[in-house]
């Protein structure tokens, strides 16, 4: 095998260039991942010069190195934030003691489960993308998925740098059908059913990226707690990147308000037919909008009482949103949480053990932050002297997972009977019409500087970039 | 749930709260969706398709079903109607609630019934494939055993699992260990591997173990099980064009004393820790043709006579425990009873004759492995004769009265046809091949007397009884021989009682009820398992297993 200079091909601070066990994995590896990117990746985006930032080292000059690159030759690569030779685990059954460098084998399977469901999610979304390019609404937005897309691909490495250091064989099998399963695909789905659900139109994809990246924080940043060491360095680094993809998310669906509040001053309305015609984006519709990525997106935290999210706490695992901030006793024995549940047809809540309530203390905890991007949006209304407000629905509306799965309860938390449920539910959710409608908005948009009618341009361009700078050569 | 703490097994489809059964031509498909709060006990939630005895209970009734209200039924299709998991097995939090007795009491039925599934398709002509549709562990993948094929679907996701050991400090007894070696031949040192990881196998490795017997796609999966269940459906001799037998709702009076069915009575007697089933031979003229006999359908005494004896087996074992000593009596004509097994064995072909011969095999099968002192009384006016004659062989011990002064009056016994071969045991013995551990002399000197009556001491020489006191010893005899037995360890006399019942040869089902059950027994004792850190115990709750390192 000809010798490859794998620092440079492949940036890293793990040694690669001295770790046979993960040269041999990554050697099979990575042209199955390159040749997944050819047939999964961005559509029809090859050739394209695309103004990436790209991490070359985990120092803060490192990790933010723009150039213009071509997408497959884009260096993907595998960075763990550096080693704090005394950590120790802070929390569960283990607390106190060194964090765990090797994976202990009493706790291989759930690991495993744990970086197989996270990894998975990355290539998903990344396929869920893959047609946007298609119909982007300016080469600064087009830059920005693309950005959001190597970086997921990222961290699809990042996963699978565990499993190939940490899990031997089946680690590398695992590694492998990461690659195989598509989002989508009734005969090979993504592991999670929101990872399968289409990204159809940017307003999905801003939605997406502020809520449902912002899950993917959560995630990570419980993961970043894990008394296994590789797994809280990996996460923790992965949490630099998530920060924009979130960002790209709250500024696109703020930039998307914002021209819509500048579309009701000039034709001074709120009619939504006259704003439709206009070719922009009413405020009722992207509340449903939000309505929709807010309630699928909890889901992901799975159900309100786990017996998982019970073993991976104790077994130090997996912690809670900034564990080490907390001030308790990071046990948890004997301590409860509140959870909703529905009793004679009203919404009430329930004390249940606190371990078996973790998931829906993250769900909690990425709700109240999640709430922040939706006041700044509304800032924008506010300051457009408008009097609508958005507002995230409350945590029981169309719910599929846990105690309130299926329950129908209204965005403002009344338990409704199934016929209010259906003379609204058009109000609530996104309709096929409204799909329709912003469907028909997508055209693809790609003069620098230029910006398609229904999205306001950026305040600020990438990286003290002017705002039409040739963020992609189409070449 | 109910709150009459006694478990009532009598259940029937329009009351599933976990099962669906629809039939489809010569195709059943049996769809498990089980209702999270539907658990027959309080404070566990059956989540992830996983099931307690309510959700068995309901499954052994699908079953009888399709045996006996749908003859046209010939493959069953056994799927989950939950998107992506198929079964989870038995439900943890239930297991970790529940009292020892009620574990090996629910792991017993449960293992009945799916040893049910194979005597099906043994004697039936009923097949069974796995619609393996989702995850599938623990519980959920040895009813997947039980079924003749496992198709599972290969979306590179669904794994079929053992994690019984590695997540629970238990093994997986319904059959799981036994199955995967005796039926499927996956190789010992696979099956170690695959007992002992969590997370299953899936896809090709799945079937390259033998752990299941064809992949199949998603989008294909359903029309490939059809198709399959359609081949499988075709080597069946089940009728075509025959009406079925409804299953009309058991009659039952239960008073504190015990419980009175038409032909079956159970007589409690706390004081003493006995029971007494007394058993009736038909008091009225019984159907000798096919069609009589269909029309008589659930009345038809053998039919209904199984369906009464089940019930009472199942409502005895779960619901009196202390009650440690069954005694089995009968009453009536030996001649009727005679005559109702010579119509069986005439019409044996017949398919309501065949699955009425099957209830009563399983219904006697069940009586074999009841942790219970069985003893028979052989006394005046009794009529232990062919299908009759199986209650005081299946029995520990069998009491015959002598009348040396009025040897015209004496009980007498007779044997059949089907005491030959109808009525096997788990290990596949009939229990007269048991008795005499297959020795053809022996077995063909009762065979001779086939619808002769035997009186006492022709029953004590050829070896039909076990003691045969006169009846100026008759009451003290049984009464001593009664507190005796009362006063010795139940739990003594359970595994003394298993050992002796199944001498000799061993087969799968012994293998499961014997070595398998024992260590699981073992094990669910055991403080690595209930103990306060137990791991069944703690599961779930977040906290870990402590073990005693030592090997026993």
């Amino acid at each position: 095998m000809a010798a490859i200079d794998y620092s440079e091909k492949i940036p890293n601070n793990v040694n690669l260039a001295s770790d046979r066990t993960l040269q041999r994995a990554l050697e099979h590896w990575q042209p199955n991942y390159l040749k997944w990117w050819s047939e999964m990746g961005p559509d029809g985006s090859t050739d394209f010069d695309v103004y990436l930032r790209t991490a070359v080292s985990v120092d803060p000059s490192g990790w933010a190195h723009f150039d213009h690159v071509k997408m497959p030759d884009y260096r993907w690569g595998i960075f763990l934030t550096p080693t704090d030779a005394d950590r120790a685990i802070h929390f569960g059954e283990h607390l106190g003691e060194p964090a765990w460098q090797d994976v202990p084998g009493e706790h291989r399977a759930n690991l495993r489960r744990i970086i197989v469901t996270q990894g998975d999610t990355e290539p998903a979304s990344v396929e869920q993308q893959r047609h946007l390019g298609l119909t982007c609404p300016s080469q600064y937005d087009l830059r920005n998925l693309f950005q959001v897309n190597v970086e997921e691909g990222r961290h699809l490495w990042a996963m699978v740098y565990l499993l190939h250091r940490y899990f031997g064989r089946d680690g590398r099998e695992e590694a492998e059908a990461l690659l195989e399963r598509r989002s989508g695909d009734a005969n090979n789905p993504r592991i999670l059913g929101a990872f399968n659900e289409k990204t159809p139109d940017w307003l999905s994809f801003f939605m997406f990226t502020y809520f449902t990246d912002r899950d993917g924080k959560f995630q990570l940043c419980a993961l970043a707690e894990s008394g296994f060491d590789p797994l809280a360095r990996t996460t923790k680094f992965m949490l630099t990147e998530e920060a924009h993809h979130m960002f790209v998310g709250e500024s696109g669906v703020s930039r998307i308000i914002q021209r819509t509040c500048d579309a009701m001053h000039e034709l001074a309305t709120d009619d939504v037919a006259k704003l439709r015609a206009a070719g922009v984006i009413d405020l009722p519709t992207i509340q449903r909008y939000l309505n929709f990525h807010f309630s699928v997106t909890i889901d992901l935290f799975g159900a309100d009482q786990s017996s998982n999210a019970a073993t991976f706490y104790s077994a130090g695992l997996k912690g809670r949103f900034e564990e080490g901030k907390r001030a308790d006793d990071h046990r948890l024995h004997g301590q409860t949480y509140k959870v909703l549940e529905i009793a004679d047809g009203r919404l009430g809540e329930r004390e249940v053990p606190m371990l078996n309530a973790l998931n829906e203390v993250l769900r909690d905890d990425y709700i109240k932050d999640s709430i922040g991007g939706v006041n700044r949006w509304n800032k924008v209304i506010e300051k457009a002297g408008i009097p609508f407000r958005l507002a995230v629905p409350h945590k029981a509306f169309n719910r599929k997972i846990g105690t309130l799965a299926n329950a129908r309860v209204s965005p403002d938390g009344r338990v409704v009977s199934e016929a209010e449920w259906n003379a609204h539910v058009r109000d609530w959710l996104p309709t096929a019409e409204d799909r329709a409608f912003v469907a028909s908005l997508m055209g693809r948009v790609v003069a620098p500087g230029k910006f398609a009618n229904w999205i306001a341009p950026p305040l600020a361009g990438i990286n003290k970039q002017p705002v039409d700078f040739a963020y992609v050569r189409f070449n | 749930m109910s709150t009459d703490p006694r478990v009532d097994y009598r259940t029937e489809p329009s009351r599933y709260r976990h099962w669906k059964l629809a039939c489809d031509g010569p195709i059943a498909t049996l769809t498990m969706d089980i209702a999270e709060d539907g658990g027959i006990r309080d404070g566990y939630k059956l989540k992830l398709n996983s099931y307690d005895l309510g959700v068995d209970i309901e499954l052994s009734d699908a079953l009888q079903r399709i045996r006996f209200e749908h003859p046209e039924v010939r493959s069953v299709i056994v799927t989950s109607g939950k998107d992506r998991i198929f079964c989870s097995g038995a439900n943890i939090f239930m297991l970790g609630l529940s009292t020892h007795a009620w574990k090996v009491n629910f792991c017993k039925f449960t293992n009945e019934t799916r040893n049910g599934m194979e005597d099906a398709s043994r004697h039936s002509g009923l097949k069974f494939i796995a619609a393996v549709n989702g995850a599938c562990a623990g519980g959920g993948y040895e009813l997947a055993l039980a079924c003749d094929e496992i198709w599972l679907i290969d979306d590179r996701s669904s794994t079929v699992a053992l994690p019984e050991v590695p997540l629970l400090g238990v093994l997986p007894g319904t059959g799981g260990l036994t199955r995967v070696t005796d039926k499927r031949h996956v190789r010992h040192d696979l099956a170690d591997v695959f007992c002992t990881v969590t997370e299953g196998i899936r896809g090709q490795r799945a079937k390259d173990w033998r752990l299941v017997d064809e992949i199949v796609r998603p989008a294909e999966f359903a029309a490939a099980v059809r198709r399959r269940a359609e081949a499988l459906a075709a080597g069946s001799d089940r009728p075509a064009g025959a009406a079925g037998v409804a299953l009309t709702p058991l009659a039952r009076r239960d008073d504190d004393a015990g419980y009175r069915y038409e032909h079956v009575d159970v007589a409690i007697d706390r004081a003493a820790r006995t029971a007494t089933f007394t058993v009736r031979a038909p008091a009225a003229p019984q159907p000798a043709d096919v069609a009589g006999i269909e029309a008589a359908g659930a009345r038809w005494w053998p039919l209904a006579l199984a369906r009464e004896l089940d019930d009472a087996i199942l409502t005895m074992r779960t619901n009196e425990l202390a009650i440690g000593t069954w005694l089995f009596r009968t009453e009536g004509d030996i001649d009727a009873v005679l005559a109702v097994d010579a119509t069986l064995a005439r019409h044996a072909q017949h398919w309501l004759v065949r699955e009425t011969v099957g209830f009563l095999r399983r219904t006697l099968a069940r009586l074999d492995v009841s942790s219970r002192t069985l003893f028979a009384l052989v006394d005046r006016g009794s009529c232990f004769a062919g299908t009759l004659l199986e209650l005081a062989l299946a029995a520990d011990r069998t009491y015959m009265l002598r009348l040396p002064d009025a040897p015209a009056t004496e009980p007498t016994m007779a044997a059949s046809a089907l005491n030959f071969g109808a009525y096997p045991m788990v290990n596949g013995q009939t229990r007269l091949a048991r008795r005499f551990y297959d020795d053809a002399a022996q077995i063909a000197a009762v065979e001779r007397t086939q619808g002769t009556r035997l009186a006492t001491s022709e029953a004590d020489r050829l070896g039909l009884v076990t003691s045969a006191p006169d009846d100026l010893d008759w009451d003290d005899e049984i009464r001593l021989a009664l507190e005796e037995r009362s006063s010795m360890s139940p739990d003594a006399l359970t595994g003394m009682e298993a050992n002796l019942r199944f001498g000799g040869r061993e087969t799968m089902e012994t293998r499961i009820f014997g070595r398998l059950s024992a260590w699981q027994n073992w094990i669910f004792i055991r403080p690595n398992a209930v103990g306060d850190k137990g791991a069944l115990k703690v599961y779930g709750k977040g906290g870990k297993a402590q073990f005693d390192f030592q090997r026993v």
